[in-house]
């Protein structure tokens, strides 16, 4: 295969990662959503959990996102 | 944005140029005055007329004075709530971090482009700029944790109730997560940005694209739902300003209570 085809498809793979990342992000803002409607006199001092479980997720996604930039402009 | 032969550039937003100063060396290296250097100058010009504006301690505060008072009193409130007491020190430092960081990705946001020869620039979209931050924090941690704690820092390293056989194991693991800090709080704050402006300049592409194109139909099917989906990811990214902006400060003092307060 050519390696600058190969580049792109790599970089296209990368993108499933963003997307598996969007499934975590998800699931933690759905999971506090459902809770909070529960008990929503404890939700408020969960925030900074939530806020953490969400950047620790996100930041995998954005790790895919720069492995595509990588492929595309660097690479 | 370099329209060359139709082709929209998205990654020229993040050039760095130098605006004058080009002859200024120190030691080889060029000190010239770049656009991310009047970015940060407006950030921080910004930042203390806003605080200046609302510290002018009135009994009955108004409007900004009370907008200042919601600032400062979110990041008291979240340093008292994760460090205690201890953490009222290092306030200044978090509560600068974050009016910083806030400033700079809402500043990359303002619409200026529509003027022309004015180009805005996120000087959070660059890993030296969010690198300096991440590592900065970083560097507090371990001189607060060296500082009051002496060489039993190292205890943060092996949690309570660790079977001894998996020590060696479980100090490795911990080792390398912490050691990992400043790159992730660096590597987050710049991606979430980086992306964003990536995207926005993505889809500014398609509407340019589709306006200049000959088949007539390509405008109304291309560039109105392309200029649409814009505007809902401005607003998206204003939120993604704000959060990064406030996990930043969050992760920070988080990293602080481990050294103060170790597990």
């Amino acid at each position: 295969m050519d390696a600058e085809a190969a580049k792109l498809l790599g970089a296209g793979l990368a993108a499933i990662g963003v997307g598996m990342a969007a499934l975590g992000v998800g699931n933690i803002w759905g999971s506090f959503l459902s809770s909070a409607l529960r008990n929503p006199a404890a939700a408020d001092s969960q925030q900074g959990r939530l806020f953490i479980g969400f950047a620790v997720t996100e930041l995998l996604g954005l790790l895919a996102f720069v492995v595509a930039m990588i492929l595309l402009f660097v690479a | 944005m370099a329209a060359e032969s139709g082709k929209i550039d998205p990654m020229y937003q993040f050039e760095v140029e130098p605006l004058f100063g080009q002859g200024w060396q120190i030691a080889g290296h060029s000190i010239a005055f770049t656009n991310s250097a009047l970015w940060m100058l407006i950030t921080l010009v910004l930042a203390v007329l806003f605080m200046a504006g609302g510290m002018k301690r009135q009994l009955v505060p108004g409007r900004w004075q009370a907008a200042v008072e919601g600032m400062t009193g979110f990041i008291t409130n979240m340093m008292d709530t994760n460090i205690g007491p201890a953490g009222r020190k290092y306030v200044p430092y978090v509560f600068s971090l974050f009016i910083f960081i806030l400033f700079a990705n809402l500043l990359g946001l303002i619409p200026v482009g529509v003027i022309p020869g004015v180009h805005p620039f996120t000087v959070t979209s660059h890993l030296t700029v969010t690198g300096v931050l991440g590592l900065l924090t970083f560097a507090i941690v371990l001189v607060v944790g060296f500082a009051k704690h002496g060489l039993h820092f190292f205890s943060l390293f092996v949690p309570h109730g660790t079977p001894v056989p998996m020590i060696p194991l479980i100090f490795v693991i911990e080792l390398v997560s912490f050691l990992v800090r400043p790159f992730s709080l660096a590597l987050r704050l710049f991606v979430a940005m980086t992306a964003g402006h990536v995207l926005l300049k993505v889809l500014a592409g398609f509407v340019i694209n589709g306006l200049n194109a000959e088949a007539l139909w390509v405008a109304p099917a291309v560039s109105l739902p392309a200029m649409i989906l814009m505007i809902g990811i401005s607003m998206l990214e204003i939120l993604i300003a704000v959060i990064q902006a406030y996990v930043f400060a969050l992760l920070a003092s988080f990293y602080l209570n481990d050294a103060i307060n170790l597990h």
